[in-house]
């Protein structure tokens, strides 16, 4: 049928906002994911690896110091939620460098697809990713070490939604560099979030910093998630503040950085860095 | 090859003006320009201020040589390269301010652009199905796969498939929405001629049954004789000269299309046709 038969009464745009096309970008990030088992198995074992390392690590400092003997499975825990926020970021990263490495940046956005609904499908990606990283590494540890994460309750809850917001935040800020420098700028996907480890308190108390890192690391929500950890695991009680921080803090990041993303996003159109980017 | 079947246009694609009102083109550049930086801290002009219109339902051929400003124009027209000036409506909606009213009704395929490697051609397919707001996904998919002869590769990696395979895919994905308006960056760019001419075949029989405005970038001249009826000839980011082939060949006193482009090419005519054949031969 000729297209001009076919009854016309004006514009609609299409929907600002579509879950439909949000499942058609989770929907191709699956079909990567579910295709390559190395890839799933790839994403388990780090996590895994890290869990067993740090575990007998925390072993062997409960039986000769008293800070770690006190805080039972601090530093397994520290190190759990520290893969939630690296495997986050990552999530959101590795699931933008695919469409880079495939050379379908041109034919996703001469779609309907919009950057905000690609922003979503990124993050329920990094969702997937960090899950399937980090459960089996959390459930092995009780077998390992007798030690379960989830006794920490609800609280591990609010601990993994902050931490992997953040990640979420650090992952469209790293895009939005590779958007802008292209692939060269590739590495900082992997190497941008341990240089917040050290400020970020994973597995000593922000008071062992020097006063002005200090004053860094309490504009972390990290620093936040983990100072509430600890005082979680030592004085059993959540502290609110810190929750709140961490909560308030995110918040600022991601509106910052899905600005930032949206920002580099408008200048690679420009650029016309869509049609080009690739190995 | 299996004959097409209509279509039900995706959810959220616009419709357009109604029967007695003059439909505005499918295609409108209005002083369109695009200027790049140059790591000397200047500028080279890409596109300069082109403005032409596209009517609906015809193939319009855009040539002109490498660095003429085809590939800047379409990537402009498909709004995923902002111009630096200038204006682009399709199908009567304004690029700049409501491109998603219009992106469900249009389509593009580059050999220059690809689809997921690691994705089975069901799976892309599927993909952008879902993207296009298609409905009856599976079948829609299973039909193109039929009417381009991918039926055998539907399980196979994107990657894996030969170049004249990859075009189909390609061309299957620009074809999922049933476009109005079809823009084609050399379509048959690197193929054997056997699967050049199924292409073309293809694209004639697409634009005869739905009465699509087609807009292709191509190097190919026999292919543009072949398809269009109307082309554009583009040197150093303006459009030079237009016309449908036949009266290009006569403007310009040649016998080919190939002719054609290379006085347009190498400057040796004017828009005009003051120039001819014999007067060009004796400059050189």
């Amino acid at each position: 049928m000729p297209h001009d038969a076919i009854p016309q009464s004006g514009i609609h745009p299409a929907a600002d906002f579509s879950l439909r096309r949000v499942g058609a970008m989770v929907l191709r990030y699956w079909y990567l994911l579910r295709g390559s088992w190395p890839r799933i198995l790839e994403l388990a074992y780090w996590p895994t690896m890290q869990m067993i390392l740090w575990g007998y690590i925390n072993q062997f400092m409960a039986s000769s110091s008293g800070w770690v003997a006190q805080g039972a499975g601090v530093l397994v825990s520290a190190v759990l939620l520290w893969d939630v926020l690296f495997r986050g970021q990552l999530g959101v990263s590795v699931s933008f460098l695919e469409e880079m490495w495939s050379r379908n940046l041109g034919h996703l956005f001469v779609s309907p697809l919009r950057p905000t609904e690609w922003i979503a499908s990124l993050m329920v990606m990094s969702l997937l990713r960090t899950l399937i990283g980090v459960l089996p590494a959390a459930a092995l540890a009780i077998p390992f070490f007798g030690y379960s994460v989830f006794g920490l309750g609800f609280p591990l809850i609010a601990f993994f939604a902050n931490l992997i917001v953040m990640g979420w935040s650090l992952g469209l800020l790293i895009v939005a560099l590779i958007l802008r420098y292209g692939m060269g700028a590739e590495g900082l996907a992997w190497i941008v979030v341990f240089m917040l480890a050290p400020v970020s308190a994973v597995y000593y108390p922000v008071t062992v910093l020097p006063g002005w890192l200090q004053t860094v690391a309490w504009g972390l929500p990290s620093s936040h998630v983990f100072e509430g950890m600890r005082g979680l695991l030592y004085g059993g009680t959540l502290r609110w503040d810190h929750l709140a921080w961490a909560t308030g803090l995110n918040a600022l990041y991601m509106v910052l950085s899905v600005g930032v993303f949206l920002y580099g996003f408008h200048r690679a159109r420009v650029r016309g860095a869509l049609l080009q980017t690739g190995e | 090859m299996t004959e097409p079947t209509p279509y039900p246009r995706p959810a959220g694609a616009a419709e357009a003006a109604p029967p007695s009102v003059a439909p505005a083109p499918a295609i409108a550049a209005t002083a369109l320009t695009k200027l790049f930086p140059t790591p000397g801290g200047g500028t080279v002009t890409a596109v300069d201020s082109l403005s032409f219109t596209v009517a609906r339902g015809g193939v319009t051929g855009l040539l002109g040589g490498n660095g003429a400003g085809k590939t800047t124009t379409i990537s402009m027209l498909l709004g995923v390269l902002l111009p630096t000036s200038g204006r682009v409506d399709i199908l009567g909606v304004d690029m700049a301010r409501h491109r998603h009213a219009v992106l469900p009704r249009m389509n593009f395929s580059s050999p220059y652009v690809e689809l997921p490697h690691r994705l089975t051609v069901r799976e892309n397919l599927t993909v952008y199905a879902h993207l296009y707001g298609l409905t009856c996904v599976k079948k829609r998919v299973q039909e193109l796969a039929e009417q381009l002869d991918l039926a055998r590769f539907l399980n196979r990696p994107s990657g894996g498939l030969s170049a004249g395979q990859k075009t189909r895919v390609a061309l299957a994905k620009a074809l999922l929405n049933d476009p109005e308006v079809l823009l084609l960056d050399e379509p048959t760019a690197s193929l054997d001629p056997d699967t050049a001419d199924w292409i073309r075949t293809y694209l004639e029989r697409y634009r005869a049954r739905t009465g699509a405005t087609i807009l292709l970038a191509s190097h190919n001249m026999l292919e543009v004789e072949r398809l269009c009826d109307d082309v554009l000839m583009m040197r150093q980011g303006r459009i030079v000269d237009r016309g449908a082939p036949a009266a290009l060949l006569a403007r310009y006193g040649r016998t080919s299309l190939e002719e054609v482009f290379l006085d347009i090419a190498r400057a040796r005519t004017t828009a005009t046709g003051a120039d001819t054949k014999a007067e060009a031969d004796a400059a050189e």
